[in-house]
């Protein structure tokens, strides 16, 4: 092996610790980009193979009844490719051995076969027997959440009658990959199950034969959405159609489609991030230490050996550094993100995950990483190799020496001599000492970045659950009901309080902009429901006027006072404007509020209502549910404690779960940091300290010299990384709003507290390590070893 | 006798000229004040000649080596080494100036820790054109024994010596010592100066030996003096003396 091969592999054992941190630096950068890349890349992919494989519809339609030949009709619109009738239903469900009530919702498939469109991915069983009338097929979550198999029944009440249904098999659909009632915001797989049933014998059940009130399109080639929607609407007027809609507002897709929204932005801005910081620290760090080898650039120069080849070199010293880290960060980037991928999967029910690797996604952080490495240290090594070699063998002189504030002020009559060279040596290098304070601080920027994703999730969730949504409970029933029922449920055994509302589909548009949601008409001061305003106060609803999530209203590019057009999607379908008079503030799901009896106006009805918040005495709940069982027009009950479980599970297993994977990368990060800027200090002093230690100082006062320039870099390194932090937060803030949530910018104290414990840790650990190597240092060697 | 001396003195006049300075000077500049390291030095060098150079410490000895060599640049003045200007030679010009022609011991050996005594040397010799093997140039300076010791388990002149084996190992037209004998003994500084007359010999290497030495002054061709950036005075000898001739 050639010499200058030889002293590479010996620098590299040398510089082990610093090279390990360093690389641990570079693989922290490349595994958050592989982490992020990977999960969505899978996501999507998988996504659009079920999509394809399983011929989701494209265009979607619920109507009241329309006879069979109807979709005929439809097959005729230009555009159109497939077209597939179906009758759906909402039933209640009973499961043997789960005492709280499950709601349900019943499809049709052609007899005996798959349907045209939203095809079935069976996972067990098989589909419903043609000739049986009491077979269904259920989705893998329930039958999972159940222990269902094929053969075990299920209870369903259809039409007020208990009929057992028998499970056939389980499956899949890209119809449902996210499987949520409607009124919820995560799923919740045991209280919520989907049931494919032959045609005929689901038709028969609810009256159905020969018709449809359901009907699912695919577009041909080219096909204009807006048009065939357009059309399909028309047709379907008639029939008690309740408007068409697209992919965009289909509820499965929408929510993945978020998800996926959400998931691109962690994919983008956090690696970013990650990369500008390592890129930052790999520059600054690589230069420096290879601006402490300037006097052996200089002999082998003097030599003649050429600067490229010096250059070469050192650019192997770096890329020895950068492999290992970027097979660190490929590997373990790989591994969590199939492993990341595979939580996804539990909330988007997918046949199965397709994962590759990318090799752009290898490329890109590689590239960074090296870039940015390489750049400090060809940086460095330019700097070396411009010198004069007669130059570069001197020992660095010391910046010009000027009679500093130090000098001059009181303060140098008590500082010790220890306290003063440690100000002049900070003072002396103000472009290394402030590129410390920066590294630091950057790392510790992370630290707060991932402490606030950590703080900020569950802030919001306590804002929604203990401020928003103040009830226990949560009815639908399956028709409106007059607005009295709030007082039978107000005496029925262990409800404390009661509150209803009026819920009506709608679809909201302004300007060229639109959005499909409910709308709620509630009491005049809704107690249970809270409507916050910007500063957490509870609104009053007015008479007149629409309020809106502020996130919707901006997302609608709407200001207080602008007016809204309003189409309701049922009933008469009555259009209005109506002025929008207020923003809600509230961080999970969006969603529009009036005062009930303008909505009841809006509907033409009297006094109705379709829900209930109900707040009830935890004692005697049991006795409730049983009570609430049997009231016929309950649909649904909720348990908001329920739901706010799942949802922190959710956070738990996704958000927080990538924030959790930061702060450990940016804790070793920060570790890194300071270890390696603790080790250059070392270097850079360890002929001094000798010298002094030599000259009668003792060993502490020694050590307080180096322990002391790296505290006092580290304590001004503080706010400066309070303040990258608050900024890194309020990026990924930015990115981070989404229909389900949006998580405030809210830095707690703790968030900040944690990071500079961790930096703090990191520094007395750092300095430990030092120390221990400055009292093992051999004086007399770093003496001799002429310089 | 005196006939001797005339044809040596002849001899160095025809003698062809390797090195050739005229009006050399460097300065450094020091904050406000301005250090003149060299101020004018017009000297030549000749092929095959062996000078040592003497002069106070800090009187520019170095400094005038490092420019010969190739190290430095001159504030002004002019500098050639046979038909090459190094006056206004380009970095890489000078790289291969001194990858093929020159080889330096430094005051301060500046050998590479990381690197044993043996690969101390073959750095320089992978990149050489005729080099002899690492083994004989230590060989020569009397270190066979020590080839795979790093430079901090070796003792300054042990140091010392591989620098100079270093330096001798490439076979280079020219070799230039900043006092390689200032921290050996007298009997390894005696066994060093014969390798650089061996090398000097055998292959007509130009040896320039700075010393604060007087005595070593009498192995020289020519012994030339120098005093506050200038030459002050250049003494030819009739004959050499051999190193083991030297006591100090
Ligand atoms: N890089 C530098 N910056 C400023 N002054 C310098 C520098 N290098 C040398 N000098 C000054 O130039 C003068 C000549 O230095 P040089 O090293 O050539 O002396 P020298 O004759 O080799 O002395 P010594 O025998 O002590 O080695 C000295 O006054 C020295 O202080
Ligand atoms: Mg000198």
């Amino acid at each position: 092996m050639r010499a200058l091969n030889r002293k590479l592999l010996r620098d590299l054992a040398t510089l082990k610790g610093q090279a390990a941190a360093i690389a641990m630096v570079i693989a922290s950068g490349v595994m958050t980009l592989m982490i992020a890349v990977t999960t969505l890349d899978a996501l999507t992919l998988t996504q659009q193979r079920f999509y394809e494989d399983f011929h989701f519809a494209d265009v979607f339609a619920d109507l009241t009844r329309a006879p069979e030949g109807v979709g005929e009709r439809l097959r005729a619109i230009p555009g159109v490719n497939r077209v597939e009738t179906r009758v759906k239903a909402s039933v209640r469900l009973e499961v043997p051995g789960f005492d709280e009530p499950v709601r349900g919702l019943l499809l049709s498939i052609p007899d005996g076969r798959e349907p045209l469109l939203n095809q079935l991915y069976l996972r067990e069983g098989r589909l419903p027997d043609p000739g049986r009338a009491d077979e269904v097929a259920v989705s893998d979550a329930f039958a999972e959440a159940h222990g269902l198999r094929a053969g075990d029944p299920v209870l369903a009440i259809i039409r007020g009658r208990l009929t057992t249904l028998r499970v056939s098999g389980t499956v899949l659909s890209p119809e449902h990959v996210y499987q949520i009632a409607p009124t919820d915001l995560l799923p919740d797989y045991r209280r919520y199950g989907i049931l494919w049933m032959n045609r005929r014998a689901l038709a028969s059940a609810y009256g159905m034969e020969g018709a449809f009130n359901n009907v699912a399109l695919s577009l041909e080639a080219g096909g204009s959405e807006a048009e065939v929607i357009a059309h399909v609407d028309r047709i379907l007027a008639r029939y008690g159609g309740i408007g068409a809609h697209g992919r965009d507002d289909q509820h499965s897709h929408r929510f993945l489609h978020e998800e996926l929204k959400q998931l691109r932005a962690q994919a983008v801005i956090l690696p970013t991030i990650f990369m500008l910081v390592s890129a930052f620290l790999l520059n600054v760090v690589l230069s420096r230490i290879i601006r402490n080898q300037r006097e052996q650039v200089a002999v082998l120069k003097a030599f003649g050996y050429r600067n490229l080849d010096i250059a070469l070199h050192y650019g192997m010293l770096t890329g020895l550094i950068v492999a290992l880290g970027s097979a660190l960060g490929i590997g373990l980037g790989l591994w969590a993100g199939s492993g990341l991928a595979v939580i996804y999967t539990e909330y988007f029910r997918f046949p199965e995950l397709s994962f590759r690797l990318q090799a752009w996604v290898i490329l890109l952080s590689v590239g960074v990483a090296a870039g940015a490495a390489m750049l400090g240290t060809l940086r460095a090594v330019w700097g070396a190799v411009q010198l004069p070699p007669a130059e570069g063998m001197r020992p660095e002189p010391p910046a010009r020496f000027r009679k500093g504030w130090l000098e001059r002020s009181a303060l140098r009559h008590w500082l010790d001599q220890p306290a003063r060279i440690i100000l002049r040596n900070v003072g002396r290098h103000p472009l290394k000492s402030s590129l410390s304070v920066v590294g630091i601080a950057m790392s510790l920027g992370l630290l707060v970045m991932g402490a606030y994703q950590l703080n900020a999730v569950d802030h919001m969730i306590d804002t929604q659950y203990r401020q928003v949504m103040r009830m226990d409970l949560h009815l639908t029933f399956s028709d409106p009901t007059p607005a009295r029922v709030q007082s039978e449920l107000r005496h029925l055994p262990g409800v404390l309080a009661v509150e209803t509302y009026r819920a009506v589909p709608v679809r909201l548009l302004a300007g060229h902009r639109e959005y499909r949601t409910s709308v709620l008409g509630m009491d005049e001061r809704p107690y249970l429901r809270q409507l916050l305003d910007g500063q957490q106060r509870p609104q009053r609803l007015p008479p007149e006027g629409l309020l809106l999530t502020d996130y919707l209203a901006q997302d609608l590019g709407l200001r207080i006072g602008d007016r809204v057009r309003l189409e309701v999607q049922e009933g008469h379908r009555q259009t209005v404007t109506v002025p929008l008079v207020g923003v809600v503030d509230e961080p999970l799901g969006v969603g529009a509020y009036m005062w009930r009896p303008a909505v009841n106006r809006l509907m033409r009805e009297g006094p109705a209502v379709n829900g209930a918040w109900l707040l009830i005495d935890e004692q005697r709940e049991a006795a409730l549910f049983d009570r609430l069982w049997d009231l016929p027009g309950v649909a649904s009950v909720g348990m908001i404690s329920e739901s706010e479980r799942n949802i922190r599970e959710y956070m738990a297993d996704t958000i927080l779960m990538f924030a959790l994977v930061f702060v450990l990368l940016a804790t070793s990060i920060a570790f890194a940091v300071v270890y390696n800027n603790a080790r250059i200090a070392f270097a850079e002093r360890s002929r001094e300290l000798a010298t002094l230690q030599v000259l009668g100082y003792s060993r502490g006062e020694v050590s307080w010299i180096l322990v002391g320039e790296i505290l006092l870099l580290t304590l001004a390194a503080l706010p400066v990384g309070w303040l990258i932090g608050t900024g890194f937060a309020w990026a990924l803030n930015q990115a981070f709003s989404v229909d389900m949530f949006r998580v405030p910018l809210v830095l707690t104290p703790g968030a900040y507290g944690f990071a500079t414990a961790v930096v703090l840790a990191a520094s007395v650990a750092a300095v430990a390590l030092v120390v221990r190597r400055l009292h093992r240092l051999d004086k007399v060697s770093v003496l001799k070893a002429v310089e | 006798m005196a006939a001797d001396a005339a044809k040596q003195a002849e001899g160095s006049r025809n003698r062809e000229v390797v090195f050739e300075t005229r009006g050399l000077t460097k300065t450094y500049l020091m904050g406000e004040v301005e250090i003149h390291a060299l101020q004018g030095v017009d000297l030549d060098l000749y092929a095959g000649e062996l000078v040592v150079m003497l002069g106070a410490s800090g009187s520019g000895k170095s400094t005038l080596l490092n420019i010969m060599g190739g190290l430095d640049t001159a504030t002004s003045g002019s500098v050639r080494y046979r038909d090459q200007d190094l006056t206004h030679a380009s970095e890489k010009a000078l790289t291969l100036f001194r990858r093929d022609h020159v080889g330096f011991v430094f005051q301060f050996y500046n050998l590479i820790a990381s690197l044993t005594a043996r690969e101390n040397v073959a750095i320089v010799t992978e990149i050489s054109r005729d080099p002899m093997p690492p083994e004989e140039a230590l060989a020569l300076v009397g270190l066979k024994e020590r080839l795979d010791h790093f430079p901090a388990q070796l003792s300054g002149g042990e140091q010392q010596r591989v620098a100079i084996a270093r330096a001798i190992a490439k076979q280079p037209a020219v070799l230039l010592c900043d006092e390689p004998t200032g921290a050996l003994d007298s009997k390894t500084g005696i066994q060093v100066l014969e390798a650089l007359k061996h090398i000097n010999e055998e292959m007509q290497t130009t040896v320039a030996i700075i010393t604060h030495n007087e005595v070593i002054g009498e192995m020289a061709d020519r012994v030339i003096r120098l005093r506050d950036g200038r030459v002050e005075d250049i003494h030819e000898h009739e004959r050499r003396r051999e190193p083991g001739e030297l006591r100090w």
